[in-house]
């Protein structure tokens, strides 16, 4: 094996455009390790602990970038490769090209900015986000491992100052018609989100748009936001911006089930509203006394029916054809060998994740999932399926040092090779996440990956089912007909919602037929 | 600061971080603005918490570097005669040798330094030859000082000793003086260390030559206004630093004239016409007293955070700031650039002389954007020389209305380098500068551009929240 250092030195390039090309490039010439970091002190030690010169490293600093590859190739062309790629992969400043401001309190000369979004690795986003709260401005927080001491100052502050502090992580929103971060590209309208999970937004916001219905505003408070500690600081400032706002006429909040204490003062918070307002607490009780203008919803489907009926639209000849999907879904299971009984849901979207899992519990026993709220439904290694799984590929044990599954769905695809080796396995779920911020062809790099699950599949004679979701609309960049229909052609069921896409699995191996 | 109110106004965004969300934001067509982020300062957690202290007394500190600034501004640079530095420079006694940067031994002067104090030495007849001024020197039987301690600035080696003659410079709103030394001009000279009899000759002409004519002149002339040269030569393509051939010109217009009325021979004044003409140079020993004498004016301003020093000795750099009288050092760095034919980088020193004086007035390498010849050094483009321009106002207080870049829309240069924000952006000023050879003697090797080492303004920053 050799070992390949480079510092760049005074050369910063973001995390997002580091990891892609890191991972592209270890796909393209199968090196062992293809590394491209910036050399702040925690990795340089990772380096030093790879076996890297410690000398070389010890003068690099934050702001300089340090490729490490080992490979057995001796070929040092691979690092001018990466150097090139990670120079043209970024937009990084280029010869003849005028240059951006370096801090918020120059690019306000250039710009009249009501909004700062902050995607800088998490132990750097308080400090942007405080320069933009006391300058005045609302603040996008997209980065995570933002500590919860720093969550809750900020909101305060925000709060303080009549601003929305959106985030930290679950980085979505809507704002006047423009999708920021992870984001559909969706109708304006009339009904207003509010909520502390960003696929469970985007699933909402999507599910509205294609049975008719548009969006006015959609914000994303932050998966931590309605935690004892933050105490829904920002969900209620969020409510009471929602309440103010002239083109929202109905409401839906979206959330985990938050901590009684947090879940009253949300509550509370509802009364003064003025409008018809959804609560859909995923996988949380049913609670009950539904007055005329609040609905308590569980399922992200659910809670787009409430707010379209709240706005009077009629959705009924947007419904489709259940016999159809059942007809196919009691074809895929023919298919299937007597071994073959478990679903294995691969996931992006946390939130999708949570409930899909909530929805095949009624249906098939017993359900696994590696962040799973009960102790009981715990799955114990999050590397390895067993039973009926569900799993987050979008948690931090996946996510270290590795982009986000939505923005590089590359980091599910070994992991549907090893479904595919299972003999117990018989249905994957796959949600393909669509809109801003994410990949630009999510289905098409997954693909070839699925052929081959399928063939190792056969070789034991085995047929392997594949239950897909799209969460997307025909507005949508990377376009919603052309993913669903590259899955079809592949013979992959796509579902109509998450929820769908879980009730569909379910099917295949017997539950709820 | 007023509260921006985000639903149903019109959405405009500052992007912290990932491109990515950039292309998105244009892809919509949202107003937006991406910055060029990277951690601050550096990434060092220490020196950010030091930064979030300074933050609470943002507003003395923002009101200091104001006056600052005000006084910079409302400083004069007029150019009133060439003496010999005995008579003018306070405290320059007997057996003391000025030299660039902040204070060095003799044990750490680059080569060029070494060669050109013993020129000196020799020069003054403290010594009758090389052997023994490396002697006196070594033994301590001179005295060593900074220029910018008195009051003087010098390119390269910077050496200015008793007898040699110096432009002296008058700020009248403030009552100030600053010297610089002739400028010798290229090849061979005392300055890139050279100390043969022909360099030693040429000093002396200098000094009862060229000086007695020039001297007059000014007189006759009333002086010149220096500022006045430096405003219409930054139209004309020098940045006063690495390039003053517009400059140059300008004064030799002016002072033509004068030189021709004072009552010395014809050939005389034809040699200092001639001397002026032939060397590109010749302004830089103006530009550089009156950056000097114009920062002179906003040092010693309690909390402010600007720089009124930058400065390098081929050893070591230095700076300092308004609020203080301590230097900040850092190892001086190597300049990237062009080297003339026929030497490799090996032969270049470190950085060196007190011109980075005209960067720290905004002037030099932080008006690269009206001198787009000298990007050539460096292989770039017009445009990078722009970017350069419109980079340093990143880490400027504010901006120098007098000093104005055509291809920037008549932007004005940037004024008054903040250490704040140097930490903070981790963006560092940048130097037009010349490459001296790294032995003594030889001289000019190249050219290109240099930057202080981040130390220097950690190390201010460090000391000015512990004075806060």
């Amino acid at each position: 094996m050799y070992l390949y250092l480079k510092v760049l030195p005074n050369e910063y390039f973001d995390s997002v455009t580091l990891m892609a090309v890191s991972a592209k490039v270890k796909a393209e010439v199968g090196a062992q390790l293809v590394t491209i970091l910036m050399a702040t002190t925690m990795n340089k030690t990772m380096l030093e602990e790879r076996g890297f010169d410690s000398t070389e490293l010890c003068g690099a600093s934050a702001n300089d970038c340090v490729i490490g590859v080992i490979t057995a190739d001796p070929s040092p062309q691979l690092i001018e490769q990466i150097e090139r790629e990670i120079r043209g992969g970024g937009q990084q400043e280029k010869k003849g090209q005028a240059i951006n401001p370096a801090t918020i309190s120059s690019a306000l000369r250039q710009i009249d900015a009501s909004l700062v979004i902050i995607s800088t690795p998490g132990e750097y986003a308080a400090r942007e986000a405080e320069l933009a709260l006391t300058q005045g401005l609302n603040v996008l927080i997209f980065s995570d491992n933002v500590s919860v001491q720093d969550e809750k100052r900020l909101k305060l502050l925000a709060k303080e100052k009549g601003l929305l502090l959106m985030g930290p992580d679950c980085g979505t929103a809507i704002i006047n018609g423009s999708g920021l971060c992870f984001a559909n590209n969706v109708r304006r309208g009339s009904i207003g989100l509010v909520a502390a999970s960003g696929t469970g937004l985007q699933e909402v916001s999507v599910l509205i748009h294609r049975l008719g219905g548009g969006i006015s505003q959609a914000i994303g408070v932050g998966g931590r936001d309605l935690s004892l500690d933050i105490g829904g600081i920002m969900m209620i400032e969020g409510l009471r911006a929602l309440g103010e706002d002239e083109a929202t006429k109905v409401i839906v909040l979206i959330s985990k089930p938050p901590a009684p204490e947090v879940q009253a003062k949300i509550l509370a918070a509802l009364v003064h509203l003025g409008k018809p307002v959804v609560v859909c607490f995923i996988d949380g009780e049913i609670l009950g006394g539904s007055e005329q203008r609040l609905r308590f919803v569980t399922t992200l489907e659910g809670a787009a029916m409430a707010a379209l009926a709240y706005g009077g639209l009629d959705v009924s000849s947007k419904v489709f054809d259940q016999k159809f999907f059942d007809t196919r879904a009691l074809e895929e299971s023919r298919k299937l060998m007597p071994s073959q009984r478990f679903i294995r849901g691969l996931y992006c979207g946390g939130t999708l994740c949570a409930e899909a899992l909530m929805l095949s519990r009624a249906r098939v026993q017993p359900v696994l999932c590696n962040v799973a709220k009960r102790d009981s439904e715990r799955l114990a290694n999050p590397m390895a399926s067993s039973g009926h799984c569900f799993v987050d590929l979008g948690d931090d044990m996946f996510t270290q040092g590795r982009p986000h599954p939505m923005i590089d769905p590359n980091i599910r695809l070994e992991r549907i090779l090893e479904e595919a080796s299972d003999p117990e396995v018989a249905v994957l779920i796959l949600d393909f996440v669509l809109g801003y911020g994410s990949h630009a062809d999510p289905v098409g790099v997954t693909l070839p990956t699925l052929r081959i699950a399928r063939e190792i599949a056969a070789q034991s004679g085995r047929y392997l089912a594949v239950v897909a979701y799209v969460c997307g609309t025909d507005l949508d960049k990377q376009g919603y007909e052309a993913q669903c229909s590259k899955l079809e052609a592949h013979g992959v069921l796509t579902a109509r919602s998450n929820a769908h896409a879980a009730e569909l699995a379910c099917k295949i191996v017997g539950g709820g037929i | 600061m007023g509260r921006h109110k985000l639903l149903g106004q019109t959405l405009k965004i500052i992007n912290v971080g990932t491109p990515t969300f950039t292309a998105d934001l244009r892809l919509q067509g949202v107003p937006h603005v991406h910055l060029d982020w990277r951690p601050p300062a550096e990434g060092d957690a220490e020196l950010v918490a030091v930064l979030a202290r300074l933050m609470e007394h943002r507003a003395e500190i923002k009101s200091a570097n104001d006056e600052v600034l005000r006084r910079v501004k409302t400083a004069t640079g007029r150019l009133l005669g060439v003496k010999p530095a005995r008579e003018v420079i306070l405290g320059l006694s007997d057996m003391t040798i000025l030299h660039a940067g902040p204070p060095v031994d003799w044990a750490d002067m680059a080569g060029p330094m070494r060669g050109a104090i013993m020129g000196a030495l020799v020069y003054e007849g403290w010594a009758k030859g090389k052997d023994e001024a490396q002697s006196i020197a070594a033994s301590g039987g001179v005295r060593f000082a900074p220029c910018h301690e008195y009051g003087a600035v010098g390119p390269m080696a910077g050496i200015i000793s008793p007898s040699m003659p110096v432009h002296v410079l008058c700020d009248y709103t403030h009552g100030n003086y600053a010297y610089c030394t002739v400028n010798e001009g290229l090849g061979k000279v005392l300055r890139y260390g050279a100390y043969s009899a022909e360099v030693l000759g040429r000093l002396k002409w200098i000094e009862q030559g060229f000086a007695p004519v020039l001297d007059q002149a000014l007189a006759l002339a009333g002086g010149i206004d220096v500022g006045g040269i430096i405003a219409q030569a930054l139209h004309m393509g020098d940045e006063c630093h690495n390039r003053n051939k517009a400059a140059g010109s300008l004064f030799l217009r002016e002072i033509m004239g004068p030189v021709l009325r004072t009552d010395f021979p014809l050939e005389q004044k034809q040699a200092v016409l001639e001397f002026i003409k032939a060397n590109d140079h010749y302004f830089l020993n103006l530009s550089m007293p009156y950056c000097k004498l114009t920062l002179q004016a906003g040092h010693g301003v309690p909390k402010a955070s600007l720089v009124t020093i930058m400065a390098r000795n081929g050893f070591e750099f230095g700076i300092k700031i308004s609020s203080s009288d301590q230097w900040f050092t850092g190892p001086a760095n190597y300049i990237t650039g062009l080297l003339f034919p026929g030497y490799s980088k090996d032969d270049a020193a470190p950085d060196i002389g007190d011109s980075a004086i005209t960067e720290t007035m905004g002037i030099g390498g932080f008006a690269m954007g009206g001198a787009p010849a000298i990007v050539k050094f460096v292989g770039g483009s017009v445009q990078d020389a722009l970017n350069y321009s419109l980079r340093m106002h990143e880490i400027c207080h504010g901006e120098n209305a007098a000093f104005t870049i055509p291809a920037l829309d008549f932007k004005p240069t940037p004024l008054g380098i903040d250490i704040i924000k140097v930490v903070e952006t981790g963006i560092l000023p940048i130097i037009n500068t010349g490459m001296a050879h790294k032995e003594p003697g030889v001289g000019q090797v190249g050219a290109g551009l240099v930057s202080p080492p981040f130390k220097c303004f950690k190390d201010a920053l460090v000391a000015l929240a512990q004075d806060t």
